[in-house]
C-alpha cells in the first residue's frame, strides 16, 4: 500500500506527518530541531528514507541535519559552506559592493540516483555539492563566477539560491533560481551556467528586460518534459518550452500574478498551480481569500480551487518553497502557509483539508510518496 | 578538567547536558577551549564561532567569574578559576529574537 510522508519545515522546528494512500488520516510527529528555523527538508529520490534538513539560526548560524530513517533519528552532519576562492562582492540593496558572506541554506536537492550526493542552494546566492552524504561541501563556482555575479542584488528576503531542478533526461543538466538575479542553466553538471532570462520583463529595475536581476521566486517541470518550465515570478507566471531560451507570460486570468509557489501535477505536465498573493507590501491573499489557481493548459486559463479554504479574512502568506506534490494516481497537493496550516488535497486541488492548523510558519512542504 | 555551561539550543544539538567537562591541555584559552569542545561535539563546530574566521559569532557571548570575557583575545589565558575548575566557563546566547 502506497504511502505520503509530507516533510515540513517551520520558522520554530520541523514537522513529518504521514498517510496512507487515502490520505484522510494523518500521523504528525515533531517538532523536531524545536527552536531552529528549517528552511529546508528532502528527501532521497533515490533513497527515500534518506532525509536532509537545513536546521539555523540567527545565534549559531547553520546545522545540516540528516536521517536514515525517514526522519525517525537524526544526525548532524557537514555545515561548513565556504565560498572558492577569493569570494569577492556582489551589490548590495542600495548598489554599493558588500562581500559574499554565507547566512543559511535554503534548499536541498538530492540527486535523483545518489543517496550520497546532494546539492545546496544557499544565501549569499551559491550552490555546494556533497559526495558523502553532507559531511563535506564543495561550491561549484562557476555559477557565481559567472560575468554577471557581481551585479547580483538581493531581493527583500535575502540574495537566495532557492530553487534546484535536476533534469532526469539530459544527463548533466541542471537549472536554479536567484533572488534577485534569475534562472540559471548548466549542461555540464553545474561546471559552467549561463543565465536563462529572455522574455522575462520586470519594469522595477534598471532595465526591464536585462539578463540577469530578475527577482525569480520559484520553478517547476514536470520530470516528463523537462525542457518546458514554469515559473512564479515576482509578479508574472512564465513558462518555457526550450529549457529556459525564452520565456513567455502565462499568467493569463489571474487575479493578481504576484506569488511564490508554482507546482505541476505529477500526471498531466500542463496542469499547474500557483497561489497568487496580494503585493507590492501586503503579502497575503487577494480580498481575504485563500485560492490555489489551477491551469490545466499550461497556463493563461486559470480557475480558482477554493473548496476547504478559508474564504474570508485570511491574511496567510504561502512561502516559495511551500508547495509539493505526491504522484499517487489521484495527484495530491500540499502547501504550507505562514499561518501554520498545512493543506492537503486528495483530488488534484478539487477540495482542500487542513492536516495541522497550529504549526509555527511554514517555511517548506516537500511530499515524498512512498511504495 | 574545566567545566563548560552550554545555551539549551546547543545543549540539545550536542545531545548534552547543561554543563559538560573538558580536558584542555594548558594554556587553557577560549581558543583552546572552543578546539576541545567541537573535538569533543563536532555538532557544535561553526555554532559557537565561524568556521573560517574563528570569530565568535554575534549573538553568542562568553562569561565567567561574573565577568565579560566576549571581547578577549582568543589566545588570552582563562581565568585561574576556569582552569581549576571552580568556576565555570559560561557560553550564553543573547536574550533576542521570537
Amino acid at each position: 500500500m502506497s504511502k505520503v510522508r509530507v516533510l515540513v519545515g517551520t520558522h520554530k522546528g520541523a514537522f513529518i506527518l504521514e498517510s496512507d494512500g487515502k490520505r484522510q488520516k494523518w500521523d504528525v510527529s515533531g517538532p523536531h530541531f524545536a527552536g531552529w528555523e528549517i528552511y529546508h527538508m528532502k528527501g532521497s529520490p533515490a533513497d527515500p528514507n534518506r532525509l536532509y534538513a537545513s536546521q539555523s539560526s540567527g545565534w549559531s548560524g547553520q546545522v545540516v541535519q540528516r536521517s536514515n530513517d525517514g526522519g525517525k533519528t537524526w544526525e548532524a552532519v557537514g555545515n561548513k559552506f565556504v565560498y572558492d576562492g577569493d569570494a569577492g562582492t556582489h551589490q548590495w540593496y542600495d548598489g554599493t559592493p558588500h562581500p559574499w558572506e554565507f547566512k543559511r541554506v535554503w534548499h536541498f536537492e538530492p540527486s535523483l540516483n545518489d543517496p550520497e550526493t546532494v546539492y545546496a542552494g544557499v544565501e549569499d546566492a551559491a550552490i555546494f555539492r556533497s559526495s558523502d552524504g553532507g559531511k563535506n561541501w564543495e561550491e561549484l563556482p562557476g555559477l557565481r563566477r559567472h560575468g554577471s555575479g557581481p551585479h547580483w542584488q538581493p531581493g527583500a528576503g535575502g540574495m537566495c539560491l532557492h530553487t534546484i531542478l535536476l533534469d532526469p533526461v539530459n544527463a548533466g543538466r541542471m537549472f536554479i533560481a536567484i533572488s534577485a538575479a534569475g534562472a540559471f542553466r548548466s549542461d555540464d553538471a553545474g561546471q559552467s551556467w549561463r543565465p536563462i532570462n529572455r522574455g522575462l520583463r520586470s519594469p522595477y529595475i534598471p532595465d526591464p528586460n536585462a539578463e540577469v536581476g530578475h527577482c525569480v521566486h520559484r520553478i517547476a517541470m514536470h520530470r516528463s518534459r523537462p525542457d518546458t518550465l514554469f515559473m512564479q515570478k515576482h509578479w508574472d507566471v512564465m513558462r518555457t518550452d526550450n529549457a529556459g531560451d525564452e520565456w513567455q507570460e502565462v499568467s493569463g486570468n489571474l487575479p493578481t500574478d504576484f506569488g511564490f509557489v508554482i507546482d505541476v501535477h505529477a500526471h498531466e505536465p500542463e496542469t499547474i498551480y500557483v497561489v497568487p498573493i496580494k503585493s507590492d507590501s501586503e503579502h497575503f491573499p487577494l480580498d481575504g481569500k485563500l485560492r490555489v489557481y489551477r491551469s490545466r493548459t499550461g497556463g493563461n486559463e486559470w480557475e480558482p480551487l477554493t473548496k476547504g479554504l478559508p474564504q474570508s479574512d485570511c491574511y496567510v502568506n504561502v512561502l516559495r518553497d511551500a508547495m509539493s506534490i505526491d504522484s499517487l494516481d489521484s495527484c495530491g497537493v500540499y502547501f504550507g502557509t505562514t499561518g501554520g496550516q498545512v493543506y492537503a488535497s486528495a483530488d488534484a486541488g478539487d477540495t482542500w483539508n487542513a492536516i495541522v492548523h497550529d504549526l509555527p510558519a511554514v517555511l517548506s512542504v516537500e511530499a515524498q510518496t512512498l511504495q | 578538567m574545566i567545566r563548560v555551561v552550554l545555551p539549551a539550543h546547543l545543549r540539545t544539538l550536542a545531545k548534552t547536558s547543561a554543563e559538560v567537562t573538558l580536558d584542555v591541555p594548558p594554556p587553557v584559552t577560549q581558543r583552546s577551549l572552543l578546539d576541545a569542545l567541537e573535538a569533543r561535539y563536532p555538532a557544535l563546530s561553526g555554532t559557537i564561532r565561524d568556521h573560517v574566521t574563528q570569530q565568535r559569532r554575534p549573538f553568542v557571548r562568553f562569561f565567567a567569574c561574573e565577568e565579560d570575557l566576549s571581547h578577549e583575545p582568543p589566545d588570552a589565558p582563562l581565568p585561574e578559576a576556569v582552569v581549576n575548575a571552580k568556576e565555570p566557563f559560561l557560553i550564553v546566547g543573547a536574550i533576542a529574537g521570537g
